[in-house]
């Protein structure tokens, strides 16, 4: 078990995004979340990187307790992360996205001053031609296409150190010829010994790619299961359909 | 010398004020800090330089704490609006400047108040003195090299990128396992020190400071040349500054009345700022937008 979230509950004023939630993600293994929009995966994504604070619930990393840790702490731990609207440093380079994800001495002031250190050019074009991102390095993030942008994105969670990749809609707006090399992508790194966790509305995406799917509906997992489960169960075909409280009879 | 007497005391300027507009790019332009309380970094560095160095001290130590203590103002300033963004944060900063700047006419027991700091003395170097106005110009041009070669590395340097990702994203730079709260603490004490640098070298050269020059209208100057040459661009901000402290002394030649001469320059000041932000929005060699 790399991830453990236990209980937890988020209200945004009188939204319940998250209504008691639990999973737990294993280790070495690709999860995959599904659900309808606006179940609560983007948020249960925020709060598990320490973007948004829960009202209540606990989470583990690791084994150990994370859930008073800062965002840059977690991550610090080894969980890398994309988000599902892209967010990159406009005013930025390819080369300095990615010298960026990958530095662990930046942050030092006194030593960068005198002898500030070039990124490894050699894994910067490893992570490119991985992601199949086709773009000179010296690009700016303002001047890439969504889809390309999306690509950085990743390009960057896994150039960043990390044990567990948490991906928000990795192929949405992404090309169907380059949906195949992702997920092509994703089965290398998992080869490899990385845990993932990834939330994605195309079903044929995920069906054949993921280990273990949990199902959300209005803030909470109503199924879960092996992808060939998933499939066949009537409850998760009603909450896709909308009758979501059928959905949570299922529990 | 080649130059006149007039122009040798406008390059001294010149160079005083890249220092200090230098270091306000690098928390406005390059870490995305809208820190309107520069000028209060400026006056601290200045009056604790001048009462350093009447109370004896070596020049050089009194200017390097005035920096420091000029940039433990910039470590509270970023304490105090730590949680603020924005408008909130540049009316928290800008409050800061106006306490500052009553705190140097209040504390009279320190600061006398508005009768200023009279005899402050030049600088003195390993038993040089910087006598002349010549030898002043070569010694804050050193300084001026100095400090701009210090912070042009930081900005070129992989921490200086991570001050830009910072400006850009901050919740994404923290995703990336970049602590962004340390980053806004070292780029405000740095861009402090700097500027309480240049309020040193000022004191010490006008031999005579009050908090006039430390108010609202220096604030304006510096922002102004900031904006025209550019966010995150030092260059930029060193030819903005030649610009805007050059150009208005030539109005000098033309022989206006002393009346009318202080507004005639700020009225060229507002042109210069409205004629670039209408031709050049991001600024002479800006490449970031104004948010
Ligand atoms: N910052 C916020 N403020 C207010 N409400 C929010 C906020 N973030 C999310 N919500 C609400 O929480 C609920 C869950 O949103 P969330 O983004 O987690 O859904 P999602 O499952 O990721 O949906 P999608 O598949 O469309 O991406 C929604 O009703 C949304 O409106
Ligand atoms: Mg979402």
């Amino acid at each position: 078990m790399i991830l453990s979230c236990k209980d937890i509950y988020k209200s945004f004023g009188g939204i319940k995004a998250i209504d008691g939630c639990s999973f737990t993600v294993a280790e070495k293994k690709i999860t995959g979340i599904i659900g309808p929009n606006g179940s609560g995966k983007t948020t249960m994504f925020n709060v598990i990187s320490k973007l948004i604070k829960p009202d209540s619930g606990t989470i583990e990393f690791k084994g150990q307790d994370v859930t008073g840790l800062k965002d840059y702490e977690l991550a610090k731990m080894g969980v890398s992360r994309t988000f599902q609207d892209v967010k990159l440093f406009q005013n930025l380079t390819i080369r300095e996205h990615l010298q960026i994800a990958m530095s662990d001495t930046d942050e030092k002031l006194l030593s960068n001053i005198f002898r500030g250190k070039e990124g490894d050019a050699q894994k910067i074009k490893e992570v490119m031609e991985l992601v199949g991102l086709d773009k000179p390095l010296d690009t700016y993030g303002n001047d890439l296409s969504y889809g390309q942008r999306k690509l950085l994105d990743l390009a960057i969670a896994i150039a960043k150190p990390h044990t567990l990749l948490m991906l928000d809609e990795p192929v949405a707006g992404v090309n169907p010829r380059l949906r195949d090399s992702i997920k092509d992508i994703l089965r290398e790194l998992n080869s490899r010994g990385e845990s993932i966790l990834l939330i994605e509305h195309d079903m044929n995406f995920v069906m054949d790619l993921v280990d273990h799917i949990f199902v959300m509906d209005a803030g909470k997992v109503i199924a879960e299961g092996a992808p060939e489960e998933i499939q066949n169960n009537p409850c998760v075909l009603e909450a896709y359909l909308g009758g979501s409280e059928e959905g949570t009879k299922c529990l | 010398m080649i130059i006149s007497a007039y122009q040798t005391h406008i390059f001294i300027l010149i160079f005083i004020y890249i220092i200090l507009a230098v270091s306000l790019n690098l928390a406005l332009g390059y870490t995305g800090l809208l820190n309107l309380g520069h000028v209060a970094f400026y006056g601290i560095g200045a009056y604790t330089s001048a009462l350093l160095a009447i109370e004896g001290m070596p020049y050089l130590a009194a200017m390097i704490i005035a920096g420091l203590f000029a940039s433990v103002f910039g470590y509270l300033l970023v304490t105090a609006t730590d949680r603020l963004k924005g408008d909130y944060l540049a009316m928290a900063t800008l409050g800061f400047s106006f306490v500052v700047y009553s705190l140097l006419l209040n504390l009279r027991e320190i600061t006398r108040g508005a009768m200023g700091i009279p005899g402050i003395p030049k600088p003195s170097i390993l038993g040089l003195t910087v006598r002349t106005n010549d030898q002043y110009l070569i010694f804050v041009l050193l300084i001026c090299a100095i400090s701009v070669f210090i912070m042009y590395r930081i900005v070129k340097s992989p921490f200086g990128k991570l001050l830009e990702a910072n400006r850009d994203n901050a919740v994404c730079l923290r995703v990336l396992g970049k602590n962004t709260f340390g980053l806004k603490y070292k780029a405000m004490m740095i861009s402090a020190f700097f500027a309480g640098i240049s309020g040193s070298l000022y004191a010490h050269y006008i031999t005579f400071i009050d908090p006039t020059s430390f108010y609202i209208s220096e604030l304006i100057l510096i922002l102004t040349i900031v904006i025209v040459g550019g966010l995150a661009s030092i260059k930029g901000s060193i030819v903005a500054t030649a610009v805007i402290i050059y150009v208005p002394e030539i109005l000098r030649t033309l022989d206006l009345p002393s009346s009318v001469l202080g507004p005639v320059r700020q009225a060229l000041y507002a042109a210069i700022l409205i004629a670039i932000l209408m031709l050049r929005p991001r600024g002479i060699f800006g490449k970031v937008d104004l948010e």
